[in-house]
């Protein structure tokens, strides 16, 4: 059960999706999407969870709003497990988890008006209805800096960011406590990254939101997050405050990905080591033994092939699945 | 091949390889004109490695597929310019003449490795195509330069690959063998546009280091086009910073990241967070959105975003002028002096 000031706390929480082949379909196998990972984000807080593409994290975004059933583990959202929520209940707890997603093209209806976009969860939800719930958009249209009259216009008159704008006002409309971001701004170009991200700041500091912060680009996970967890092919590698994994990497994976990024200083990355790893990310159909990152582990030993790294706590609040650290 | 006198000379002494003049390029669409290249003119030195770096619509990929003539026309149009290269210019040439130059002496390798290699043919098909083109290898000969090729490019015991088809491949292997199949002639100029923006980082960093390699031991000229700047730190000597069709300012890499001059430029890295540092300044976001290009600015391209704008950026727009050796910027405020700038 969650301890104080915990929000949401996710308990070995497992999703594979099974994969079906012949004439018969017969299940041969599963993607090993999430495999057992565990994590607290607290009440006001932005967790950020960071992967390449592949690693599971916007499964594991999925799975904790119930988009995708969980195939084992637990997900508390305020002291209540959502996998054993039924129906009606889950569409209350739903007004308080919310979603951003990456593509502001594919996420919003283009045959439907902002209004009708940013009102729908209100009327859904019965909040809401006509005159009210469009007011309400305005207002909404408002805070994420849109212009209120533009509400009767379609989604393909906008642009990226203000696309993104939109979806932002549409997962505020039912005063949400946790949104869940999955990339909101990697669809974006450079200038219009930053005014989203500023936005999202300034949103939390207003409304005193809680964000699980899904993206792949680490240099915004720093700058935006209070804790982060690093994951890798299924599970999570690491997991610290925002200050102990950027300038304490513990695993190798964490290590590599760090050295990986480039920085935008010719000074810097003059000196800068890196750590290239060789191939690329397995088959999550077929994971490796023993500890996922070691066929492209720099370090590996033979334990790693043979044993599961345990998930341990090596200084307080700072996690690590490794045998060598 | 090459050029025992060099025609062109450039600043730093090394030869000019090639010199693109006043390019024009414009689309016309059933929604109206698209000016996408406005009058852009750079030079590139022989051995250098020059990043282009903007956002998506800033025509930094038009310029590049302008001068070797690979823009759909119509609806595209090159309107005027010149680009120089081994005494002709390149916009000039007939088309048998400049696909003489492309894959053979000017290669390009593009963003998506998915789209741009063919999913039917093998992949030694497909390297060995130019090779058999231009070097007017037989098939044998084609072989071993192939496997050749891929161990160049990391890809592990070659021989057994030769028969693989794209789709085996994963994406940072797709993009090792567009890279086989660029270099497959021994070109003077790489063009790479985009090449790792599809790409995990972890891959990434593989496919810029191999890049970064092979440029070294074959002593070629590359040509980056990237909206990353962190890929350009890392990669390029020189850098041309594009918006809405114009270059806004050029300079050395380390000049450029040390000292913006360009409100662009300065908004831009401003924007980006930092992967180094604890400190967590609120980012400064450039304001607005990106520039529609269906009308020609009366002025500054950049004026309605800007923070700096004044009166005469309205209806002036400014050349891109010396602040200082190489480094050109385009811009009538002096944000440092915090003045107007003598032009």
């Amino acid at each position: 059960m969650p301890e104080n000031n915990v929000l949401l706390k996710v308990d070995h929480l497992v999703k594979h999706f099974p994969v079906y082949r012949g004439v018969f379909q017969r299940q041969v196998g599963a993607v090993h999407a999430v495999d057992d990972i565990s994590f607290d984000v607290r009440h006001g807080e932005t967790f950020g969870l960071v992967g390449e593409s592949g690693c599971g994290k916007t499964t594991a975004g999925r799975t904790i709003i119930q988009l995708y059933k969980a195939t084992a583990g637990h997900i508390y959202f305020d002291d209540v497990d959502l996998t054993k929520v039924k129906g009606g209940e889950m569409r209350h707890i739903r007004r308080r988890i919310q979603m951003i997603f990456q593509d502001p093209y594919a996420s919003l209806n283009p045959r439907m008006s902002i209004a009708d976009i940013v009102s729908e969860p209100m009327i859904i939800h019965g909040v809401a209805r006509g005159k009210q719930a469009h007011e309400r958009a305005a207002e909404l249209l408002n805070i994420v800096q849109l212009n209120p009259g533009f509400a009767n216009r379609f989604p393909h008159e906008f642009s990226g960011g203000q696309r993104q704008r939109i979806g932002i006002a549409r997962a505020l409309a039912l005063n949400p406590e946790l949104i869940i971001c999955d990339e909101p701004i990697s669809a974006l170009d450079v200038s219009i990254q930053a005014q989203i991200i500023n936005l999202l700041e300034d949103l939390q500091k207003q409304m005193g939101l809680t964000y699980l912060f899904i993206a792949h680009d680490l240099s915004v996970v720093r700058h935006i997050s209070s804790r982060v967890a690093v994951m890798y092919l299924g599970i999570i590698a690491e997991l610290a405050s925002v200050k102990d994994l950027y300038n304490n990497p513990l695993h190798p994976y964490t290590q590599a990905l760090l050295s990986a990024v480039p920085v935008p200083n010719p000074a810097i990355e003059e000196k800068r080591q890196r750590i290239i790893l060789e191939g690329d990310v397995p088959s999550p159909v077929n994971p490796p033994s023993g500890c996922r990152f070691r066929t492209r582990c720099p370090l590996a030993k033979e334990i790693c092939a043979e044993l599961v790294p345990e998930w341990r706590e090596v200084s307080p609040d700072h996690w690590v699945a490794c045998h060598l650290v | 091949m090459k050029e025992t006198k060099p025609i062109m000379v450039s600043g730093n002494g090394r030869s000019t390889l090639l010199k693109v003049e006043d390019l024009v390029t414009r689309f016309y669409t059933p929604e109206g004109v698209v000016h996408a290249v406005n009058g852009v003119s750079f030079d590139l030195a022989e051995g250098e490695t020059l990043g282009v770096v903007g956002e998506s619509g800033c025509g930094k990929s038009v310029t590049m597929l302008s001068i070797l003539q690979l823009i759909a026309r119509p609806p595209g149009k090159i309107e005027r310019g010149h680009a120089w290269f081994d005494g002709k210019d390149l916009l000039n040439l007939s088309t048998d003449q400049i696909r003489d130059v492309r894959g053979s002496r000017i290669s390009m390798i593009f963003q998506d490795p998915m789209t741009s290699l063919n999913p039917v043919l093998t992949i030694e098909r497909q390297i060995a195509e130019s090779l058999i083109l231009h070097l007017r290898m037989n098939k044998q000969q084609a072989r071993e330069r192939v496997i050749e090729l891929l161990e160049m490019v990391g890809i592990p015991e070659a021989e057994k690959h030769l028969n693989d088809y794209p789709h085996q491949f994963s994406g940072g292997m797709r993009q090792r063998v567009m890279i086989a199949i660029a270099l497959a002639c021994n070109p003077q100029i790489l063009v790479a546009d985009e090449p790792t923006t599809a790409l995990d980082v972890t891959i990434q960093a593989q496919i810029v280091d191999l890049v970064k390699r092979l440029r070294d031991d074959l002593n070629m000229t590359v040509i980056w086009i990237t909206h990353d700047l962190g890929v350009v730190a890392r990669l390029a000597q020189r850098v041309i910073v594009m918006y809405a069709g114009y270059i806004i300012e050029e300079a050395p890499v380390k000049e450029l990241y040390a000292n913006p001059t360009h409100p662009y430029t300065i908004g831009l890295l401003g924007s980006l967070p930092s992967l180094t540092t604890d400190e967590r300044k609120r980012l400064t976001a450039i304001p607005g959105l990106p520039p529609v290009l269906l009308e020609k600015p009366v002025g500054c391209p950049f004026a309605v975003r800007c923070t700096y704008a004044f009166e005469r950026c309205q209806h002036e727009n400014p050349p891109l002028l010396s602040i200082g050796g190489t480094h050109r910027a385009a811009c009538w405020w002096d944000v440092q002096e915090g003045r107007p700038r003598n032009a």
